[in-house]
Formats: C-alpha cells, structure tokens, sequence
C-alpha cells in the first residue's frame, strides 16, 4: 500500500506569462502609469483630433490674427491667423511620428553596434573607431550636404512632404546612434564576465543564442533609456532643422517650428510659446517616465520586490 | 562778492543757453549702438555696411547723397556739373575743387595730394580695395593745383560721380597711408584701426568687432561742431537687444537698422524712452519669376535660357499671380511704417518713380480667375487648375526670415485661391545670398518657380541697377552662375533701353529711360514687387538733429547732432 498521492502543494501559483509579472510591476510605478496615460492621450489627439477640430492647420483667417483663447480659437490664434489648436495637433503628428521613427532607427543601429561591439573582441576595435568617427563627425555640414544630395530627388519621387520626413528620420537616426551603442557595448562587456554567460558558454550556446537570450535581456535597461531620451532628442533635432530651413516646408506645422515661430512674440503674447512649449516638455517627460517604469518592470533583480 | 559771481554766472549761463548745442563738446557723450560690429574703420578694406557707417564719423568724401538722395557738396566747394564747367562737355573728365583751409585731425592741411592719393590707394594692382568699382573707368586723377583735382575717365560718363563721393569712396590722409598702397594695405592695423580724417570725430580707441571710442575733432572745419565732445560706437549684439537699449532703458541714443516686426517695435517705442525712424531708399522686397525651367530631370541645362518655363512663360499666369497679392496686407503684417506696398521695382529717387503700373495696388482674386479661366487653365477636381496636362504647381522659395516665411504663407494662401499650388522652401540666408557656384540653393541659380528677396542700389543713379536685366546678365553656368538677371528675363527692346542709357547724359532723359525700362518689367511680369521697405532707426528722445539717410552713411550728419535739454 504504497499509495504516493501528491502533497498539496500550497506554494503552486498558477503559472504566469513573463509579461504580466512585467505589467505588475510597472503597475507600481504612479509616474510611468500617468506618462503612459498622458502619451496615449496625446497619441489619441494627434491621431484622432485633427478629424474632430476641422480647422485646417495652414488656413490663414488674416482677420481673426493675434486672438487670445476663445470658442473659435481655444489655443488662440497666429500672426497670421492660423488656428493654434490645430496647428499643435497637426505638428504634434509631425513631430511625434518623427520622434518614434527616428528614435527605433537610431535605437536599433546603437544596439546592433553596440551588442556587437561589445560581444566580438575582435570587432570591437573596429566598431567604436567608427563609433568616434561619426561622433567627431560635424552634424550641421553633415546634413546640408546630405539635403543638397538627396532632396530633389528623394523629392521627385515620393513628394516634398514625404520625402523631407524620410531624410529627415535618416538624419536623425544616422547621428544619434553613437551613444547608445557606447552605452551597451560596455554593459555587454561587463556582462560577458558574469558567472550565468560563463556557464552558458561552457555548454556550447552559439553566440547567437547567448545574444538574444542572456545578454539583450540584461540591457534592456539602458537601450529602455536611451530610447526615451532619444525621443527627445529627435524632436529637439527636427525643430533646429526647421528653423535652418532644412526640415519641413515653412508653413507645414511641427511643434518645433511652432516654438520658433512663437518666439519672436514673447513678450507679446506669452501664451503662443505655452502650447508647443507644454507639448513637447509633457510629451518627453511622459516618455522619460514610462522609460523609468519600464527599466524597474524588466530588470528581474528589480521586478518583484 | 558771492552775489556778484552768482549774477556773472548766471548772465554767462543765459548768454550760452540759447546757443546751447552752438558749441563744440557742449553736448557731452552720446553712444551709439550698431548690432553688428565694426572691424575696422578703413572702408577701402571692407564692403560691410558697419564699417562703411562707422568709419564716417572720422573720414569724408568730396560730396555726399542728403536724405533725398541729392548731392551737396561736402569737402568740396560745389558739385562739378557740365553747366558749371566742372564736368566737360564730352562727360569724360570731372574737376573737383576742395574747400579752402581744410585740416586734417593732425593739424596738416588737406591737399589736392590727398585726393589723388586715395585713388592710387583703392586702385593699386596688388591691393583688394572693397570699393573699386566706384572708380571704374578711371584712366588718371590729376592735381591741377593744391585745391583742384581732375578725374579723367577712359570713355564718356553719362554719371561721373563714383569716385569720392559717399561713405564709399572717402579721402585717406597721404601721409599716414604712404607706406600702406597694395598687399601692404591689410597689414598697416594702426592705420587702419585709427585712421587720420576730417570728420567732426578722431579716434580714440579702436577695439576690432567691440567697443569704439571717439573724441571731437578739434580741427573740424566748423567752429561750433560737432556739439558732442566725445561718443562711443559699440558693436555686436543683435536687433532686438539693440532697439531695447534705446527704446525701453535708454542707454543708448542711437541704434542702426531695426529689422523687428512692427508690434514688437510698437511695444518699445510705447515706454517713451525714443522714436523710430524710417527713411525710403531703393529698398524693394520682391518676387522673381524663373522664365526658365527648372527640373531637375534636365541635369546641366537646368535653369538655362535653353528650356523655357513651362508655366511662367506664359503672361497670363504671372499677371494672374501678381493680381491676387494684396500687397498692403503684406505692408501691415511685416514692416508697419518701415514699409509701404509697392508696384515698382525702382521706387525712387522721386524722378525715376513710374506712376504707370499702380494698378496693382489693389489685390483683385476674381479678376485673377477670370484671367486664367479665358487663357484655358480650367480647375481640376483638386482645385489646382491645369492645362494641356500641366498643373499650375510651384516652387517658391525664399530665405529663412520670420517675416518672409509669413508672406510666403500668405501669398501661398491667396495663390491657392486662383488655383495655383505651391510648394514652400526656406533656405538659409548665407546659403541663399552665398553666390557659391557649388551650391544649388543659391538665388542666383534659381533652381525654383518663383523667389522672394529685397534688392537696392547704392547712390541715386540706376544705371547700373536697371542693367541687370539685360540678357546678357542672366547668371548661367558660363558665368559660373553669377550674374544679376535672376528671372532670365531677356528682351531686345529693354537691352535696347540698356544700351541708350548708357550714352545718355541729360538727366531728365535718364529718368524717362529708368522709367521705360521699369515699366517694361512690371508690364511683363517679369518681377512682381511687392514692398517698398524702409531703414529703420531708432534714437532716443534727447538726441536731437537725427536726419536718417538711406542714399549715404546713417551718420552723415553726426556733426549736426545735439543733446536736447
């Protein structure tokens, strides 16, 4: 009679995906859950808004300029008359959809470079030579050159519009990758020390492998960072490049431009700078925000304690 | 014995106060602000309208232009005319005479010497003098006698005021510059830093691109002037910061060239401190129009004579563009009273100002329609008219200035009214003005439909201005891109006007010429002018004798300057 019935066992939870655990604790942290509510609020806007205020964003109603806040006008009105509500939305558009592209561009190259700098001796050298050559590289030359080369055609063949917003994304991200992939390649260096990776290596794991399932987990914090900050980065950017006149078409609203335009009116009419102003600080800080949570969420020597 | 010196003081204070800015240094220090600083004060060495300004405190010309662009006499004794003998009858040569008993600073006196002097200086083969071509076609400058100068010129000139007349062709002391002719020029600094002249001011202390500091010339020709003993001439900064020093907190008595959008000025000028001042010149903000085409697809002979514009060059299009601009509307939200519309590229002098094309003054967008409607643009479902398959759709592009990326908004709206659909660019303004072959932004190359920019001419002659339409001025790749004509306007009769311009010399048959040849542009819309902008100055309210001068230095008159009690 040697029955073996299993012993209840008290401490069995119901098994769980990874996900949720990340959920829970970025649940925890109140400032990346209000980033989170604020960015889906103001992606909601930008994407919906402009189909619910119909006023288009580059008509000019010469009478009605220099408004302060009413009805019609809830942001007010332009020197020239331009809605200001709507012309935040449609910059926010811009901006935003600027931001993110060039943000993954920039991220995905950093990591790459990064990753592998950092995993391969042998290319390492190599790698962040040409980290300090892009680096060193003058940004302003740079871009004017690359403008001069590609706008007409890139021009001819998708639009003026779309075609400034993919050079523009390049830009970005083709300069903005350098430190990101700094940052990583010296947290795989460290991390490829470490007891787990050893072990890992001792059993035969292919380099492939131990990337994508020791290392990338490990800094993920970090890359989480510096996509945060390169959002805001990448907004900054496309707001000097339109004040140089190398970024968007003059009339075609963008939070940066709407800042710069505003400015010559500061003491004028104080409010004009507060909409892009707010937009673009709220939108950044959310961002840096829900970074923050997502750090402490996928870091497992953080996540549940 | 007190009383009595109390009396004394007081009577001698009664007998100066009715001529209170009727002695020299009497007034004090006054400052002046220019926001972009001068580095040096030789204006043979510099095109820079800061050093131009600056340097006419200390040196002076022969002549100079007054606020209505006319001439008067400055160190000369009159303005040589062919009816007072001074100019010969076949307009080749010219025959100054110097006021008698002028002093330089240094208490020597002026000479005929010095005269020619400064010709041999700015014309020397080795030497890069800024201001050549205000002697161009001068064979040989002669001293007759001590006070008597002769310009000989290498063929008939209809305008033989270039040389030494303006802040650009003024009078260099002999002496000081004898060892600086040719490649030496740039390397005498202490010259050139503090150069000797007959102006109401001498130098004191030259900081390049900072701080200038001047005293009172004690051997200015006039006893009584200048009323202030000594002035500052601070450099750098920018426009805004400028108009507040003089504007809100008054530390300043005169700033130099206020480019800031009317409300802005407005607003400084309400806390009582000073006044704006606007003074018209030549000054016109404009559209061209690109008689060529300019697609990229075409390589080498892009924006060449070779391919004409597909669009532009037909007349209707651009009458229609130029009717559907309100021109006024632009006046009140750019420049305020530092601008007012215009329907001519050449608006003054007074005699050259063609009354014939003011139609254009009132903006007319059905008129407009209409227009292209009859020639066979028809509105496609998109609003954009089109015909024979091409879409009324343009490029218009400007340089990156607030007030310029407005009008280009605003005209883009009101051209979208018409049925004409634009494309906006804005290129950087040393990029754009660079003149650099290499470059394809540049207005010279044109690579767009339409461009907006401000143009004028220097002096009250417009010659050489009008000229710039002429075929051969088309900027093209045999000139290396460079070149004046930047519509690539090009017609037989207005070359034709050129040509008998250049062999006229009555006055009044120039200005029916000047006059032709505007209206011949403006009634083949070959450029649509669109505001007549003023300088704009500002001074405080105690500065008095503030005269501002579009046609010569801002300064001329520093030496009639007085503080107000």
């Amino acid at each position: 009679m040697t029955e073996i019935t299993p012993a209840p066992d008290t401490d069995l939870r119901p098994p769980r995906s990874q996900w949720l655990d990340v959920w829970d604790q970025f649940k925890t942290h109140r400032g990346a859950l209000w980033g989170m509510g604020f960015f889906v609020v103001v992606l909601l806007a930008v994407t919906i808004g402009p189909y619910l205020w119909t006023i288009e964003a580059q008509f000019i109603d010469i009478r009605a300029r220099n408004q302060g806040p009413s009805f019609a006008h809830p942001f007010g009105t332009d020197q020239l008359g331009r809605d200001t509500l709507s012309r935040v939305l449609a910059g926010g558009r811009v901006s935003l959809a600027v931001g993110i592209t060039a943000m993954l561009l920039a991220l995905g190259l950093g990591t790459l470079i990064g990753v592998i700098a950092g995993y391969f001796k042998k290319l390492d050298g190599p790698l962040m030579r040409f980290t300090d050559l892009f680096l060193a590289l003058p940004l302003l030359p740079l871009l004017l050159v690359i403008i001069m080369l590609f706008r007409d055609t890139l021009r001819a063949a998708v639009g003026p519009e779309t075609g400034i917003f993919i050079l523009i994304v390049l830009i970005i991200g083709i300069t903005s990758w350098m430190q990101t992939a700094r940052i990583v390649r010296g947290d795989v260096l460290a991390l490829k020390e470490r007891e787990f990776v050893l072990a890992s290596y001792s059993i035969g794991t292919p380099a492939r492998r131990m990337i994508l399932r020791h290392v990338l987990p490990n800094v993920l914090s970090p890359i989480m960072v510096s996509a945060t900050l390169g959002i805001a980065n990448a907004i900054i950017t496309e707001s000097a490049l339109s004040f140089l006149g190398l970024g968007f078409p003059s009339d075609f609203p963008t939070w940066g431009r709407l800042l710069f335009d505003s400015t010559d009116y500061l003491q004028q009419y104080p409010e004009r700078v507060l909409w892009p102003g707010l937009a673009i600080s709220l939108t950044v800080l959310s961002v840096n925000y829900i970074g923050d949570g997502l750090r402490d969420a996928l870091d497992p020597r953080i996540r549940g304690r | 014995m007190k009383i009595r010196t109390l009396t004394l003081s007081a009577v001698a204070a009664m007998a100066i106060a009715p001529s209170a800015h009727a002695e020299r240094g009497s007034s004090g220090h006054v400052n002046i602000i220019y926001w972009q600083a001068p580095s040096t004060l030789n204006p043979y060495l510099s095109g820079g309208t800061k050093e131009l300004e600056s340097s006419s405190l200390v040196l002076e010309p022969l002549a100079r232009y007054n606020e209505k662009g006319a001439m008067v006499p400055w160190l000369a004794e009159s303005v040589p005319t062919v009816e007072n003998g001074g100019v010969s009858a076949d307009l080749t040569t010219i025959t100054w005479k110097l006021k008698p008993g002028l002093k330089w600073s240094d208490d020597t006196p002026v000479t005929s010497a010095d005269v020619v002097f400064s010709w041999k200086y700015c014309t020397h083969p080795e030497g890069g003098c800024a201001q050549n071509e205000k002697y161009n076609d001068v064979k040989s400058v002669e001293a007759l006698d001590d006070l008597t100068v002769k310009v000989t010129f290498g063929l008939s000139k209809p305008f033989p005021y270039g040389p030494f007349v303006g802040a650009q062709s003024p009078i260099l002391q002999a002496k000081q510059f004898a060892d600086c002719l040719g490649a030496k020029a740039p390397e005498c600094t202490e010259a050139n830093f503090g150069p000797i002249g007959t102006g109401p001011f001498t130098v004191k202390e030259f900081r390049p691109n900072d701080v200038i500091s001047f005293e009172a010339n004690q051997n200015y020709r006039d006893p009584a002037k200048p009323a202030f003993a000594t002035a500052t001439l601070k450099g750098g900064g920018e426009a805004t910061a400028a108009a507040r020093s003089v504007l809100e907190t008054g530390e300043f008595d005169y700033a130099w060239n206020m480019q800031l959008a009317p409300d802005v000025i407005k607003a400084m000028e309400a806390k009582g401190k000073g006044k704006v001042v606007a003074a018209f010149g030549t000054l016109v903000e404009r559209i061209m129009i690109n008689f060529t085409n300019p697609a990229p697809g075409l390589g080498a002979e892009r924006a060449t004579a070779k391919h004409p514009h597909p669009i532009l060059s037909d007349i209707t299009v651009r009458k229609a563009l130029s009717m559907a601009i309100d021109r006024k509307l632009l006046v009140e939200i750019g420049y305020g009273s530092a601008g007012r519309p215009t329907c001519n590229v050449l608006p003054a002098p007074e005699i050259y100002k063609s009354s014939a094309n003011n139609a254009c003054l009132v903006q007319d967008v059905e008129g407009a329609k209409k227009l292209l409607e009859e020639t066979g643009w028809k509105a496609g479902a998109d609003g954009v008219r089109a015909k024979d398959g091409m879409r009324l759709s343009l490029l218009y592009q400007t340089s990156t200035n607030a007030v310029r990326q407005d009008f280009q908004a605003l005209i883009k709206q009101w051209w979208k009214e018409i049925g004409v659909e634009i494309e906006l660019r804005n290129i950087d303004a040393s990029v754009f003005f660079g003149s650099d072959p290499g470059s394809p932004d540049t207005f010279q190359k044109f690579f767009a439909d339409v461009e907006m920019y401000a143009n004028n001419f220097d002096g009250t002659d417009p010659e050489a201005y009008m000229s710039n339409w002429s075929c051969k001025q088309a900027p093209r790749p045999e000139t290396q891109w460079q070149g004046n004509n930047m519509p690539r306007y090009c017609s037989k009769e207005y070359d034709g006007l050129v040509a008998e311009m250049a062999t006229t010399g009555d006055l009044n048959e120039r200005a029916r010429l000047a006059k032709a040849m505007n209206d011949k542009l403006m009634q083949d819309y070959a450029i649509l002018p669109l505001v007549d902008r003023g300088r704009v100055s500002a001074h405080s309210n105690t500065l008095g004798g503030v005269v501002l001068n579009t046609w010569d230095s801002e300064l001329w008159n520093v030496a009639d300057w007085f503080r107000k009690k």
